[in-house]
C-alpha cells in the first residue's frame, strides 16, 4: 500500500505545455505514472508527446477520468488553477510552483477547506509525491527511490527529501510513499496529515520526517507522534546554524522572536520518542537500525 | 522586505489609515524646512529598521527652528545598533491621550490571519504578551471570508479601549486588514495607535513587512526596493537574481533548495568549519545562474573554499556542471571549488566535470565528504 497516490491515480498536468511541466510530466510518465492529460486554454486539441491537451481541467476530467492534478504554471496563476482543479472534482492537487504569494495560499487553503473538503492540496513550493514503483507526481527523480516499503518519508524541504530517499535506497531500505509538503507558510498538507496517513497504512512500518526552522509544524508533529503514533520515527531538522531574523530561502524558514528554532524542534521531537539525525546523511544508518528491529 | 517607518506610513495612507502629516528628508536644512511647513512642535524621527531607536536617542521633540536643527544634526549619521541613520521623518507632534497596539500577521498553525489589539500600546508587545497576555485581544480572521465590521467591533470591545476610540478603531482596523491583504504584507503593525484628547484615532508608527513573492502585482514597490538595506555582497547577489544571505565564515556555500542549503551550513559547522553565506540557486537553476552564483561568492574576500552541493530534482545536474565549467572559464577563481552532484542527470553532470577537469574543481561523492574537503581547504 501507499498513501495518497498509487498505480490507479490518473494525473492531469496544469501547465504541461511549459518547459518545466513538459520535462517533468514526461519524466513522470516514463516512470510509470498515468499521465492522462494536460491543460492549456490556448493549446486545446493539441498534444504533448501523445498526451492530449484540454482547454480546462473539467474537460480533461470528463474525457480521461483524471483523479489528481499537478500544477506547474507560474505563480500569478496558481490560485485560479487550484480552485479550477477543485471545481472539476479533482481529489488531490499537487502544486510544484514556487513563489506563490502567502495571501493567495491563505485564501485558497481556506476556500478548499470550506467549499471543497474532498480535495487534498499538496504544496505549493513542494517537490511532489512518489509512491515508488507506482506513481510519481512532481519533480522527484524517480530513480533514487526504491519500492516495497517499509519506510514512509515526509519532508518540508525538496532537496532534503531526495537526500533522504537516496540514503535509504543506497542501504536497500524501500519506501512506501515519500511526500514533500513544501516550505511555504501555508502548506496544503501538513506533517500531521502525513503522519496520520502513514500510521494508518499497514505497509508503512517506520517514518522519516525532515523539518526545518520556522513556524511550529514540527512541534505539532511531535505532539501527534507522542499521542497517536505507534510506529518509530527518525527525524532531522535543518537550520541549526541559521541566524535569527534571516529568511533562509523558503518563505517559512525564519527564526523570529525566539520562535521556530531548530533547538526547540529537536527537543520536542526527542521528547516525543523520535530518533534525531544530526544531518541528512545520518538518516540512512539510523533508519537501518530501526528497520532491523521491526 | 521591511519598510522604513515613513514608507509604512505612506503605505497606510494609501489604504485610508490616518497618519500624522510628515515629510522624509535626508539633510539638516531639508529637515528644518519641512518642520517649518508642518508647524511646530514637530517630532524628528530616525529612519532605521531596528527596534529601540527611541531609547537610543533617535526620536526627539522640537519646539523651534533651533531645536529642529539641533536634533536633525545629532540624529543624522547616528549609529543605532549598527544601522546608520540616513533619513529622518519629520512629523507634526500629536497630543496623546492613550496609546494602543494593533497588528495583523499570519498564524501559521491556525492557517488563518491573526489580529492583535491591546490597550497597552507604545511598549514592546512581546513584553506585554509575556507579562500580561490577557491585555491582548486576539482575533482569527478566515482569509476566505475577511474581517466584517461586526467582528471588528466585537474585537475592539474585547480589547477594552477608551469608548471614545471605538468608532475610529473599528474603521482603522478594517482598513489595516485591507492594507495587509490587498497590500500583500506579511506583517502590519501600528505601535502606538493613539487616541488624541479630541477623540480622534490615528497611527503614530508603522511597521510593514511585504511579501516579496507578490512583487509581480505591485509595481509601486520599486521605490522600496531601491532603499533596501543590504551589504554589498547581498546587493550584487540580488541583482543577479540569487537568494543570498551573507554570513561571517570562510566556506562559501552554493546549493539548490533552502532545506539543503541550511543542512549544508549545519554540516560545515559540524565538521569544524564556518559558512560564509547562504546561497540557494533554487529549483531549475541553469548554467548561467550557477556561473553568477560562483561569481558572487568569489567576490567575497573572506572565502577560502567554495562548496557546491546540488541534489537534482527540477535542477538538472548536467546544467549545473555546465555552469561550473563556464564559471571557471569566465571568473578568475580565488578559491577551490568542491562539488557534490546527485539526482537528476547526475552521471552526465559528473562526466562533464571530469571532461573539463581543472585543479580548481574537485568532486566528492557525499555531502559529508565534500564538507570535510571544503573545510580542510579553507584551512579552518
Amino acid at each position: 500500500m501507499a498513501i495518497f497516490v498509487d498505480d490507479t491515480t490518473k494525473v492531469v498536468y496544469q501547465g504541461l505545455t511549459g518547459s518545466q511541466g513538459r520535462f517533468h510530466g514526461m519524466r513522470n510518465r516514463a516512470y510509470g505514472t498515468q499521465v492522462v492529460a494536460g491543460t492549456n486554454p490556448k493549446k486545446a486539441g493539441t498534444d504533448v508527446e501523445g498526451v492530449p491537451i484540454f482547454g480546462s481541467v473539467q474537460e480533461a476530467v470528463d474525457a480521461t477520468g483524471a483523479t489528481a492534478s499537478c500544477v506547474f504554471i507560474p505563480a500569478p496563476g496558481v490560485a485560479d488553477a487550484v480552485i479550477e482543479a477543485a471545481e472539476a472534482g479533482i481529489g488531490f492537487v499537487v502544486v510544484i510552483t514556487e513563489g506563490v504569494p502567502a495571501h493567495d495560499e491563505a485564501v485558497f487553503f481556506n476556500r478548499l477547506k470550506r467549499d471543497f473538503p474532498a480535495t487534498r492540496l499538496l504544496g505549493p513550493n513542494c517537490p511532489g509525491i512518489i509512491s515508488p514503483g507506482k506513481c510519481n507526481i512532481g519533480i522527484t527523480p524517480g530513480e533514487i527511490a526504491l519500492g516495497g516499503g517499509p519506510v514512509g518519508i515526509v519532508s518540508r524541504s525538496g532537496t532534503l527529501t531526495y537526500q533522504a530517499l537516496h540514503e535509504l535506497t543506497q542501504l536497500g531500505i524501500g519506501q512506501t510513499t515519500c511526500v514533500g509538503i513544501g516550505g511555504d507558510p501555508v502548506p496544503g498538507t501538513s506533517f500531521v496529515d502525513c503522519l496520520e496517513a502513514f500510521e494508518a497504512d499497514p505497509d508503512t512500518r517506520a517514518v522519516v520526517m525532515i523539518g526545518e526552522i520556522g513556524g511550529s509544524a514540527e512541534e505539532e508533529a511531535a505532539a501527534f507522534i507522542a499521542s497517536s503514533m505507534s510506529k518509530p520515527v527518525v527525524a532531522c531538522i535543518a537550520g541549526v546554524t541559521a541566524p535569527p531574523g534571516k529568511k533562509m530561502g523558503h518563505a517559512g524558514a525564519i527564526v523570529s522572536g525566539g520562535k521556530g528554532t531548530a533547538e526547540a524542534k529537536i527537543e520536542a521531537l526527542q521528547a516525543a520518542g523520535c530518533r534525531l539525525a544530526k544531518n541528512p546523511t545520518e538518516i540512512g544508518p539510523l533508519m537501518a537500525e530501526v528497520v532491523a528491529t521491526l | 522586505m521591511d519598510l522604513f517607518e515613513y514608507q509604512g506610513k505612506q503605505f497606510f495612507a494609501r489604504y485610508g489609515i490616518p497618519v500624522s502629516p510628515g515629510e522624509a528628508v535626508e539633510t539638516v536644512d531639508d529637515a528644518v524646512a519641512a518642520a517649518g511647513r508642518l508647524g511646530y512642535p514637530v517630532v524628528v524621527k530616525a529612519q532605521v529598521q531596528v527596534g529601540g531607536r527611541g531609547k537610543a536617542g533617535g526620536i526627539k521633540l522640537a519646539g523651534s527652528t533651533d531645536e529642529a536643527r539641533e536634533h536633525a544634526s545629532a540624529i543624522l549619521g547616528m549609529d543605532i545598533k549598527g544601522h546608520v541613520v540616513r533619513t529622518l521623518w519629520i512629523e507634526r507632534a500629536s497630543d496623546i491621550e492613550a496609546e494602543y497596539y494593533a497588528s495583523f500577521t499570519l498564524d501559521r498553525s491556525a492557517k488563518m490571519h491573526l489580529g492583535m489589539l491591546s490597550a497597552k500600546g507604545g511598549v514592546d508587545i512581546e513584553e506585554v504578551a509575556a507579562t500580561d497576555p490577557d491585555a491582548i485581544a486576539r482575533i482569527h480572521v478566515d482569509p476566505a471570508d475577511g474581517l466584517s465590521e461586526e467582528a471588528a467591533r466585537r474585537w475592539v470591545e474585547a480589547a477594552a479601549l477608551d469608548p471614545r476610540a471605538t468608532e475610529g478603531a473599528v474603521a482603522i482596523l478594517r482598513s489595516l486588514y485591507t492594507a495587509y491583504t490587498e497590500g500583500d504584507a506579511d506583517l502590519v503593525e501600528i505601535n502606538p495607535l493613539i487616541l488624541t484628547p479630541e477623540g480622534s484615532v490615528h497611527a503614530l508608527d508603522a511597521k510593514v513587512t511585504l511579501d516579496e513573492n507578490a512583487a509581480f502585482r505591485h509595481e509601486e514597490w520599486a521605490e522600496y526596493e531601491a532603499t533596501q538595506v543590504m551589504d554589498e555582497r547581498e546587493r550584487m547577489a540580488r541583482e543577479k537574481g540569487l537568494n543570498y544571505i551573507g554570513l561571517d565564515g570562510t566556506v562559501g556555500i552554493i546549493g539548490n533548495g533552502a532545506g539543503l542549503v541550511m543542512a549544508t551550513l549545519d554540516v560545515v559547522s559540524q565538521v569544524g568549519g564556518t559558512a560564509a553565506n547562504f546561497l540557494d540557486v533554487g529549483g531549475g537553476a541553469g548554467a548561467d545562474l550557477l556561473a553568477n552564483a560562483i561569481e558572487v561568492i568569489n567576490a567575497d574576500q573572506n572565502v577560502r573554499a567554495i562548496f557546491i552541493n546540488i541534489f537534482g530534482g527540477i535542477t538538472r545536474c548536467d546544467e549545473v556542471a555546465t555552469g561550473i565549467v563556464e564559471a571557471v572559464e569566465r571568473v578568475d577563481l580565488a578559491s577551490p571549488l568542491v562539488v557534490r552532484l546527485d539526482g537528476t542527470n547526475a552521471e552526465e553532470g559528473r562526466r562533464i566535470l571530469a571532461d573539463n577537469a581543472s585543479d580548481h574543481v574537485l568532486t566528492e561523492p557525499t555531502m559529508l565528504a565534500a564538507a570535510r574537503r571544503a573545510v580542510e581547504l579553507a584551512g579552518a
